[in-house]
């Protein structure tokens, strides 16, 4: 028994050891390290000053945290960079509701394919997909010669659609649709049809049933597309970069500039951990509240 | 049965439409006799011509091959290793460390790995974006792996057991050979990852190494050129061909149920 059961941990370790090793080395001690580098002084030259000091003194300071939340424009750069992320996971939550509902309602048989025609743009590269809304939002495109001879009927002056916070948001909404369609369809497939039926009976029309029933019964699918969709939208640097305009700067291009640009490491790194922490405190009470959803039975009746 | 109403019907495809428009926009223009990407004036394959001419971009798609090649084969078995495990045994690090990668987003690990390359005086290249692309597919192989290993009968392995075989011959005669289309499948998956990869790739190749994504960037920040739709219709088909593959392999990896 004894040397069955070391066998077995010792095959514990062979199989998770590698992947273990790997991971600890190559994300778990460079997150640390960026922690750590979050409490330093920037180098001369980029990077870190000497861990130790000429005369002796060890380099550790505030410093960075001080200089995020006593220079307003960083604050109002991540504040930025909250709003533009609700209002995409707002956008996809509107646009994937009907998706994931009518995907949920039709056949078996066609429901593996809708999905997978969901799924399949997002298999497509990142940049593509960003490089596609140069292309219509161009100034040389029907789309904007069409709105800015709309606009000129009514006497306004022609907007640019490209390079602007309009692009950005389309953009991100457009990235991150699928994320938000998956889980709402995981949870609008398992819904009880005659829940619906008996609403029916009782005179509840289709708005009724919709928003005291199917709506109610869905929000731990929207709560999971809500993350999904937010997390990784209040990290993007690629779209505002490339689609936005001046005033598009959000906080993953302000890491990005502390890294490549700057140099400056401490502040980058105190960047960084602001949007871990943001994120992960989303991540959080998406979980919770989802969980207290559960607890709760559903609140059909709410 | 409550049928889908038309105006569910009009949402719907408005979404799809949403979705497809803009790829089919960039494929149709790749064929387009038009600098500009504006109106479509005539069908050449010219700027197909120029792609395979232009040296940079056959440089860049090689580093891209490459690295991918190198990254899904390291990943897969390591990947696979961390999917048999979690299934296998109650771990409590192994799936944190599997899972936040793929949660967080993504400059995390591509800020983090920068400043971990620069302090081991590594030269940021294609080795450093290698390691980088492993670190970020363990996960995708390893839920794949799971998810094949949850719909496997346990009783076949403790028959493997009771018939005298060693947990390696277990492993090697009767789990892998039922996982394996789980494991080509995470393969390709972690291919398809590695090859589509900007952010983390644009933060650990430093200045002298590109990939095709990178190559891609540097375009279209100078200009709109049809060469990049040219270049990217390729990419989209190579990627769709892989993930068929992928998908016949292993019919449960687009389902969410």
């Amino acid at each position: 028994m004894t040397s069955s059961r070391t066998a077995g941990s010792r095959g514990k370790w062979l199989v998770s050891g590698p992947p273990l090793l790997y991971l600890i080395i190559f994300f778990a001690i460079p997150t640390l390290i960026m922690l750590a580098a979050s409490f330093r002084t920037p180098g001369e030259f980029g990077g870190l000053a000497p861990l130790v000091d000429e005369t002796g003194k060890l380099d550790v300071n505030l410093e960075s945290y001080a200089r995020f939340f006593t220079e307003p424009v960083y604050f109002e750069v991540f504040l930025k960079s909250v709003v533009y992320a609700l209002v995409t996971t707002f956008c996809c939550l509107l646009l994937a509701y009907p998706l994931a509902t009518l995907i949920a309602r039709s056949a078996q048989r066609y429901r593996d394919l809708l999905l997978l025609l969901v799924i399949l743009p997002f298999w497509s590269n990142f940049l593509i997909r960003v490089y596609a809304w140069m292309i219509i939002l161009g100034p040389n495109a029907a789309l904007a010669k069409g709105v800015n001879g709309v606009l000129g009927l009514v006497g306004i002056a022609p907007v640019p659609l490209l390079f602007s916070s309009f692009a950005v948001l389309v953009c991100l909404v457009y990235v991150h649709l699928p994320f938000m369609v998956l889980p709402l369809y995981a949870n609008l497939e398992k819904h009880d049809q005659a829940l619906l039926d008996a609403a029916q009976d009782l005179g509840a029309n289709a708005w009724q049933r919709f928003w005291r029933i199917t709506f109610p019964l869905s929000l731990p699918g929207v709560y999971a597309g809500a993350a999904l969709v937010f997390i990784p939208a209040l990290g993007i640097f690629a779209i505002p970069d490339i689609l936005g305009g001046p005033n598009d700067t959000l906080i993953g291009n302000l890491i990005k500039q502390q890294f490549l640009e700057t140099r400056d490491w401490p502040f980058g790194s105190v960047l960084s951990i602001v949007l871990t922490l943001a994120a992960l405190a989303l991540a959080g009470i998406a979980a919770w509240v989802a969980k207290r959803h559960a607890d709760a039975g559903g609140t059909i009746d709410a | 049965m409550h049928r889908p109403s038309p105006w569910l019907w009009v949402a719907a495809i408005a979404a799809y439409a949403f979705l497809y428009v803009p790829l089919v926009i960039v494929v149709v223009y790749s064929f387009n006799d038009s600098r500009l990407n504006a109106e479509w004036v005539g069908f050449m394959l010219d700027w197909y011509r120029k792609l395979f001419a232009n040296e940079e971009m056959l440089r860049a798609a090689g580093n891209s091959l490459l690295i991918g090649l190198v990254a899904s084969a390291v990943s897969t078995v390591l990947g696979t290793m961390a999917g048999v495990a979690m299934s296998r045994y109650r771990l409590r690090l192994l799936p944190v460390l599997v899972l936040t990668p793929i949660a967080i987003p993504e400059i995390l690990m591509g800020v983090s790995l920068l400043i971990f390359f620069v302090l081991l005086n590594l030269t940021l290249g294609l080795v450093s974006v290698a390691l980088a692309h492993i670190a970020f597919c363990i996960g995708f192989v390893a839920i794949v792996v799971r998810a094949r290993l949850a719909g496997m009968d346990e009783s076949l392995t403790e028959a493997a057991r009771d018939c005298g075989a060693t947990p390696w011959q277990t492993f090697r005669y009767v789990t892998l050979p039922l996982i394996m289309p789980g494991v080509i499948a995470g393969a390709l998956m972690a291919f398809t990852l590695s090859i589509d990869d900007f952010v983390i790739t644009f933060f650990t190749a430093g200045a002298g190494t590109v990939t095709l994504p990178l190559q891609i960037y540097s375009m279209i920040k100078i200009a709109v050129t049809p060469e990049v739709n040219a270049v990217s219709t390729l990419l989209m088909l190579l990627t769709l061909l892989l993930i068929i593959v992928a998908s016949r392999l292993s019919p449960n990896l687009f389902r969410s149920d």
